[in-house]
């Protein structure tokens, strides 16, 4: 697909106005937005790649694309409220206009990890930004080893995309790994943290590729585990997040150590930035 | 059919373990079997055998007066059900309730303790396995009270 309007690619501080097209409810404070381009068609993305998303009057937020690149004409984003932006953002009703500007970063290596097995770990509304790789790599199945898909969330009631990992679970070529921070006695599933998982899935960890998004903390503890398991560095890729602004590297906002996460990330490779993880000053 | 002997010593936690020592431990293990929805032990109860489990996951939880019980920990296959065998006052601190058909080797802690006791590189190796598992679960725990999927 082509660039929406010439103007946006030649300015990057300039929104183009996009349409609420469709919403859907995931969890009591997370909507999905479909948003449409009001000229022209959005532009390509690569899985794990973001939009700045400025509900007007009100501000702008960084927001992961959570569809498929390969599907719709829409973005797909998928939007917790956890603040004003983010809050007004979820509250819009299709038909509502709000300014966009992306897609910005980097994405998860999924052409680079064809061949390997993949592992991919999703802590809360984490699952979000990875949900286009996950798509992708359903998609170009053979393309990829082992697949194993572990994700944690704090109870049975707040899983986001329920249904979608139910459908994967079906699935006979992919391994499903799901638990919870805790649950009543109704739910048979595992309860755990999600990092617990990996020593029980199936994958080869000199072989695989991981992908990990979640809350920080979370992400910390499973590359632990994943290095713990035989995994090098270089193969583990996490979506970082801070408070991001321009973008494009210019206001220094997102700084980590000497890179910029919009610029530089989101996705980034473990032996590129663990050792800044648990530096309390970055 | 195997003997228990065999069956500790293909438990992973049992991995490496010296044929005498493992003796030492058969003689204080016994095969057990649990239905769903049974209980391996509850709360307040005498820590006096804990469980290896072999087949079938077992669900860890806390009853909060007035409220219904909050599942915190499953383990399944491969994994230790159990430290409070350790340390007086030797009780246990929660329930333990089979999710499905559990079968387990049951160890009488009575029975290990007086063994460590007497030999103090079986009490030394029990320990080299034990605290690898406690120190993982005191992370995992860290990890659940920050409640990090909350909103903050």
């Amino acid at each position: 697909m082509a660039a929406t309007d010439p103007a946006v690619a030649a300015d990057p501080f300039l929104p183009a106005l996009y349409r609420v097209a469709r919403t859907r409810r995931e969890l009591a404070d997370t909507v999905t937005l479909e948003l449409l381009p009001l000229e022209g068609v959005r532009p390509d993305f690569a899985p794990g790649q973001f939009n700045m998303l400025y509900a007007f009057g009100v501000g702008e937020a960084a927001i992961s694309i959570s569809g498929d690149a390969a599907e719709g004409a829409a973005f797909v984003h998928t939007v917790r409220n956890v603040g004003a932006v983010s809050g007004a953002l979820a509250r819009m009703r299709p038909g509502a206009t709000l300014g966009l500007r992306g897609p910005f970063g980097t994405g998860w290596p999924v052409a680079a990890a064809e061949g390997a097995d993949v592992v991919i770990v999703a802590g809360g509304l984490g699952l979000a930004p990875l949900r286009p790789a996950i798509r992708h790599i359903l998609n170009h199945r053979r393309r990829y080893g082992r697949v194993v898909l572990l994700f944690g969330s704090r109870n049975p009631g707040e899983m986001l995309f329920r249904r979608e990992l139910e459908r994967w679970r079906q699935r006979l070529d992919v391994e499903i790994g799901v638990t919870v921070d805790h649950a009543d006695p109704s739910w048979r599933g595992n309860v755990g943290v999600v990092p617990s998982l990996i020593r029980h899935a199936s994958f080869d960890p000199h072989e695989a590729v991981a992908f990990v998004c979640g809350p920080e903390v979370m992400m910390r503890f499973t590359a632990t585990a994943l290095l713990a398991a035989g995994m090098g560095g270089e193969r583990i890729w996490l979506s970082m997040e801070r408070n991001m602004k321009c973008a494009i590297g210019l206001c220094g906002h997102c700084q980590f150590g000497p890179t910029f996460i919009c610029k530089d990330g989101p996705v980034m490779r473990h032996d590129v930035i663990g050792g800044l993880l648990s530096v309390r000053e970055i | 059919m195997k003997g228990l002997d065999a069956i500790l010593e293909e438990h992973p936690f049992f991995a490496g373990f010296a044929p005498p020592h493992m003796q030492l431990i058969a003689g204080c293990a016994r095969n057990r079997r649990f239905d769903e929805g049974e209980y391996l032990f509850h709360e307040g109860d005498p820590a006096d055998e804990f469980f290896l489990i072999r087949h079938g996951r077992v669900a860890l939880d806390i009853t909060p007066p007035g409220r219904d019980p909050i599942v915190f920990e499953t383990l399944g296959p491969g994994e230790i059900v159990g430290a409070s065998w350790l340390v007086p006052p030797y009780r246990w601190m929660f329930d333990a309730r089979a999710l499905e058909v559990v079968r387990a080797i049951g160890i009488d802690a009575a029975c290990l303790r007086g063994k460590c006791d007497a030999d103090h590189d079986l009490g030394y190796q029990m320990m080299m396995r034990f605290l690898p598992i406690l120190v993982k679960r005191l992370h995992a725990t860290r990890l659940q009270i920050l409640d990090v999927y909350g909103r903050h």
